[in-house]
């Protein structure tokens, strides 16, 4: 190596570290700039104009009306929540039963297997599921439950619930894994079945990583977007029944942008909508990430 | 007197209960996969051949191929490849080299959750705000491959972490004790032994970028556009495009009267793309983890 060639050694490692960091912190940057961008679009009409209360209490959203605008997204948060929950409803139960039985129960080959269909199954792109909502289970729901209309929230939550299900699975199996083998050992030689040692035992140790496994289950049908605009029914309204079609903040956002001109009041309100599926991720994910950091720590 | 008793044999009933139980519910959530799978197939199947990839859309969408789509969803992941591929590699090396435990790793770790949280709308939001109107770009494959690559950095970020932190911490103390700085450990040592970890990563990135639809909706990707069949350039970087994702919401909900096999064949190949990608991504790493040496 000539003199000149080794000083510049330091210089350039000098430069790749700068730049490994640039990238290293470009997370935070990214995650700040979408607060930002989305934030800037909608902030001429969040400060002058925007009426919060009507947007939060009012089911009456009639963004393109001659006479009389009016921008009540109450239909829409709950027809966010009614799905998310109801989806949850069918997704919690059979997500920790599998995640349990993949990692209590089942042969070790057996589990390979089932761990790549369930990393495949949420592999599948939300506007396929939202198809298969369109098509299948569509069907399905007008012939089993003789409902008038197959798109509504019962399919949008059958069709989150599948979507969601590979979270809870791959995050509560790790939370179970999680937990020493000293504890399985010392309930078996107590005499427990293993059913007791699962309910005893181990789910209270893996409490905090079950509810994150949960709660990011959440986070993705709360955020979810093609799957809920092609498989809801897209009626705004107040739900009474799981029959009934809903739609939600997303599927909003997705079904008006393209027609709302650029910057116009029903834009901004859109983008202000967005700011509101931002924070309630946002707090979602915060959450769910220090209750496993919870468990971590002890 | 060895006979059980009723207690011992109520809890042999309760555990053979509860293991049906657990199974049946395990296979109610993969039996749909397979399902799925076979019945979009069976649905598609009069239509699946090689012309239908490789001609285009015609008549207003309701017969022809998905050549304009398919060659646009090629553009946008490879693009938005090219852009998160180093980054993402990158930011896992600072995060698993060089920091330490310290209240910037945390904060770093917590907005790579946040970004993969975000929901896919949103992500389109701020694509439109900052790359279609803010940077003025406008709406072309640029600024949908850019959306989508912020969208996708989490898969890469995470997938290369678990295959450096593989790489065993005496490797890069012999490394440095012979003399080496951190970055030549790092190109010479450490990224040779999980570079097949990372490619996975990669692999999955692809998978996860095909599939997007809400991203590239309002920031590139346009309803119909006509390209020339059989040229792969026919894009330009500034150009608007087609997207498999996109079309196949196109088609099923916003044209009227498209035949059946059309759409379902339509969401065959995307589907078939993605998890082909995964299959692959899946394989690799069992492969890798037999190969494994220490």
């Amino acid at each position: 190596m000539t003199s000149s060639r080794r000083h510049l050694e330091p210089l350039k490692e000098w430069l790749i570290e700068r730049f490994i960091w640039l990238c290293g912190v470009s997370a935070i940057f990214f995650v700040f700039a979408i607060f930002v961008f989305v934030f800037r679009e909608g902030a001429e009409y969040f400060f002058n104009g925007f009426k919060a209360g009507e947007f939060f209490s009012s089911i009456e959203w009639y963004p393109t009306s001659r006479t009389h605008v009016r921008y009540g997204a109450l239909a829409l948060i709950t027809g966010t929540f009614s799905v998310s929950f109801l989806s949850m409803f069918i997704a919690v139960p059979f997500g920790l039963g599998a995640a349990v039985f993949i990692s209590e129960f089942c042969p070790p080959r057996l589990k390979e297997g089932l761990k790549i269909v369930i990393e495949l199954l949420a592999a599948i792109p939300s506007v396929v599921w939202g198809f298969i909502g369109l098509t299948i289970m569509n069907s399905l729901i007008v012939q089993l439950f003789n409902a008038p209309l197959g798109l509504n929230m019962l399919n949008g939550a059958i069709i989150l619930a599948l979507m969601s299900v590979p979270i809870i699975v791959s995050i509560g199996e790790d939370a179970l894994k999680a937990v020493p083998d000293s504890y399985r050992e010392a309930a078996l030689a107590l005499g427990c079945t293993r059913w007791q040692m699962v309910f005893r035992v181990l789910l209270p140790a893996a409490r905090n990583g079950l509810l994150a496994a949960v709660l990011l289950g959440i986070g993705r049908a709360v955020g979810e977007t093609m799957a809920v605009l092609m498989a809801t029914g897209h009626s705004i309204r107040i739900p009474r029944g799981v029959l009934e079609p809903v739609r939600t903040l997303t599927a909003t956002i997705a079904a008006e942008l393209g027609e709302a001109p650029v910057h116009s009041e029903h834009y901004q309100v859109l983008f202000i909508i967005g700011i509101l599926l931002f924070t309630i991720t946002f707090v979602i994910n915060i959450t769910a990430d220090l209750i496993v950091r919870g468990i971590g720590k002890k | 007197m060895f006979e059980a008793t009723d207690q011992t044999r109520r809890k042999q009933r309760q555990e053979k209960a509860i293991q049906y139980l657990l199974t049946a519910m395990t296979t109610i959530i993969v039996l749909p996969l397979l399902l799925i799978i076979f019945y979009l197939l069976y649905k598609a199947a009069p239509i699946l051949s090689l012309e239908f990839l490789f001609e285009n859309p015609i008549h207003g969408m309701r017969a022809g191929g998905i050549w304009a789509p398919l060659l646009g969803t090629i553009y946008l992941v490879l693009i938005s490849l090219l852009i998160a591929t180093p980054v993402g590699i990158f930011a896992a090396i600072y995060l698993n080299e060089y920091s330490r435990e310290s209240w910037m790793t945390r904060v770093i770790n917590l907005a790579v959750v946040n970004l993969a949280g975000v929901p896919s709308i949103v992500h389109a939001l701020f694509g439109l705000g900052a790359f279609v109107l803010f940077a003025g770009i406008g709406r072309s494959i640029l600024a949908a491959s850019l959306t989508l690559a912020i969208m996708t950095l989490p898969v890469i970020i995470a997938s290369t972490k678990e295959s450096l932190a593989a790489v065993p911490h005496s490797f890069r103390e012999a490394c440095w004790n012979v003399g080496a700085t951190r970055w030549q450990t790092i190109r010479h040592v450490v990224l040779p032994n999980s570079i097949s970890g990372i490619l996975t990563g990669v692999i999955l990135q692809v998978s996860r970028a095909a599939g997007e639809t809400a991203p590239v909706m309002f920031t590139g990707a346009v309803f119909f556009k006509a390209i020339q069949t059989g040229d792969p350039f026919a894009y330009g970087l500034l150009d608007q495009c087609m997207a498999l994702s996109m079309h196949l919401f196109t088609i099923s909900t916003q044209v009227p009267d498209v035949p059946e096999a059309l759409t379902y064949g339509t969401a065959v190949v995307l589907l078939g793309v993605v998890l082909l990608f995964n299959a692959l991504a899946i394989f690799l790493r069992v492969k890798l983890r037999g190969k494994k040496k220490w």
